[in-house]
């Protein structure tokens, strides 16, 4: 009885912080500075179509860098804390026919598409981190359809390595040529709006989603083990 | 009109999160998590926020689901061994 009194008390003090909020509530008509500015000078500065990316991979780059590394280390936790058991063979019921014909179907459209959506993260929606979640999204399909699929671990460690260097060499090849960590603007910035274009974004994006497609994909295998 | 459709989302991302958390059924209750990040990614669509509503249904919906259903599943392993 006490216990669910309290529980309402904190609810109604919840309540009576939070309704100013809705209470309260007007739509902003103008941007605020800082965003004003990234509006204004972004298409100029960094050459991206999609502003959000010349924010997440340019602006804010050391952000993304840190979101990687934190990625990083939540794929080492889950293979810490996972220990392989001993071995025991299982006998798993093989995949229906319907799953494994459409797999044989769908799997190149899906790796395309997350290419497709990493490649042009600075033309349209989506990027590093969206393709490689639907990359791995790929090779989860790959996993259900076929059981006794086995990834070689030694590409996929190549592959995360690499790639987490590379991205630190872009940055600080921007440290060096242009004007800071993770500048795109030593390569050179192109048209606006085609494909080869916002300097070294797309580059950047494209290790982006080998890194997040190779983490992900560890972890998933860890899982599944 | 457009509002009407993000408050009908909203209420049945309001049903899915209490069925995720009353639900005896684990299965059934990490689909309604699903659900949830499924319709919340349409929300930030509807909002115009693209990039964030693929992150939302790829991850989400999608990654995340995958992934509980595969710690169901060793949990469940794991019993079976420490019980035969």
């Amino acid at each position: 009885m006490v216990k669910r009194f309290f529980v309402f008390l904190v609810l109604i003090i919840f309540i009576y912080q939070l309704l100013p909020l809705i209470t309260n509530f007007k739509p902003n008509t103008e941007l605020k500075h800082i965003a004003n500015e990234y509006v204004e000078s972004g298409p100029q500065k960094v050459g991206a179509s999609n502003l959000v990316t010349s924010v997440v991979v340019t602006y804010r780059g050391l952000d993304t860098l840190g979101e990687i590394a934190v990625l990083f280390i939540a794929t080492t936790g889950v293979g810490f804390v996972l220990k392989n058991k001993k071995e025991k063979k299982k006998t798993l019921r093989p995949a229906s026919e319907i799953l494994q014909t459409g797999t044989n179907f769908l799997l190149p459209l899906i790796f395309l598409f997350g290419i497709y959506v990493f490649v042009h993260g600075h033309l349209t929606p989506g990027g590093g981190f969206q393709g490689g979640v639907i990359i791995t999204s790929g090779i989860v399909l790959l996993m259900l359809s076929n059981i006794s699929f086995k990834l070689n671990h030694m590409v996929l460690n190549i592959v995360e390595s690499l790639s987490g260097l590379s991205y630190v060499i872009m940055g600080i090849l921007g440290l060096v040529l242009a004007a800071g960590f993770l500048d795109n603007g030593f390569i050179s910035l192109g048209k606006f709006g085609t494909l080869f274009s916002a300097g070294a974004i797309p580059i950047i994006y494209s290790i982006i989603g080998f890194k997040v497609g190779s983490e992900l994909t560890g972890i998933v295998e860890k899982m599944r083990k | 009109m457009i509002q009407v459709i993000i408050i009908v989302l909203g209420i049945i991302m309001l049903l899915a999160a209490i069925l995720a958390i009353y639900s005896r059924n684990l299965i059934a209750a990490v689909i309604s998590a699903g659900v949830i990040s499924l319709f919340a990614s349409i929300i930030y669509l509807l909002l115009a926020a693209p990039d964030v509503a693929m992150t939302e249904a790829a991850i989400g919906s999608g990654l995340t689901t995958i992934i509980f259903l595969f710690a169901i599943k060793k949990i469940k392993e794991d019993k079976e061994d420490s019980d035969g």
